[in-house]
């Protein structure tokens, strides 16, 4: 299974802090998921447009061409503003 | 070497003696402290909340002060970053490197610092008068972390 976090404005924008789904056929990378996901319409569309999107696969920060094999923790943020 | 994120409020002379204890070595501590503001974006700020991502923040923040031990002579570094509610005034985070000699632990801090900003997983959430609102990264501090890298 693939466990999918959001934080911050975007966990509030899709009121989810988390989820749990298998590997969806033909998804391979992070990319793949972020369409995947987007296809669930409404609040999700933005996740494809989302110029500003950050991701981290196994808690370290990736890129969006990160192979995936289904047993990820992921996550999906906007830009950190610590410190 | 230790990092942790908390709640609480920290103390900056109890830190520094943890560090000093049993090392005659040091030469020298750099210490930066980052605050809570009143200000931001031309608005009041009258509380700040501190979100972060438990498990990954530990993990990066570890990861920045290692890459940091690689490239300058650190007898030790420590960094205490607070989540939760804050309000002006308030400290956020402590980053304290203690070397042989000022040169690196000037460096080594403001390295953690800027690294930390672009890429430790915290996120700020702030109230204003207008209304609550998730801060935006800042280009500075991005153009700030970039010019660490080789």
């Amino acid at each position: 299974m693939l466990r999918i976090l959001y934080f911050a404005g975007l966990r509030e924008q899709l009121a989810t802090s988390q989820e749990e789904l298998p590997l969806p056929a033909g998804v391979g990378d992070v990319a793949g998921l972020l369409d995947f996901l987007a296809a669930r319409g409404g609040k999700w569309q933005q996740l494809r447009r989302a110029r500003n999107l950050r991701c981290a696969v196994n808690q370290e920060m990736a890129r969006f061409d990160c192979p995936l094999r289904g047993d990820e923790e992921l996550a999906f943020f906007p830009p950190v503003t610590g410190g | 070497m230790q990092v942790r994120v908390q709640e609480n409020d920290f103390e900056v002379a109890t830190e520094l003696a943890a560090i000093r204890r049993n090392r005659p070595q040091i030469g020298a501590i750099a210490c930066f402290v980052g605050l809570v503001r009143d200000i931001s974006e031309h608005s009041e700020v009258s509380e700040l909340t501190l979100e972060h991502y438990p498990g990954m923040t530990e993990k990066a923040l570890q990861v920045i002060v290692d890459q940091a031990a690689q490239r300058w002579q650190i007898i030790d570094a420590r960094v205490v970053h607070r989540v939760g509610r804050l309000r002006p005034s308030d400290q956020i985070v402590l980053v304290a490197v203690a070397t042989e000699h000022r040169g690196d632990a000037f460096a080594a801090c403001e390295f953690i610092i800027d690294d930390l900003k672009t890429r430790a997983p915290f996120w700020k959430r702030e109230v204003t008068p207008s209304g609550a609102r998730w801060v935006e990264a800042r280009q500075a501090d991005e153009q700030a972390s970039e010019r660490w890298r080789p």
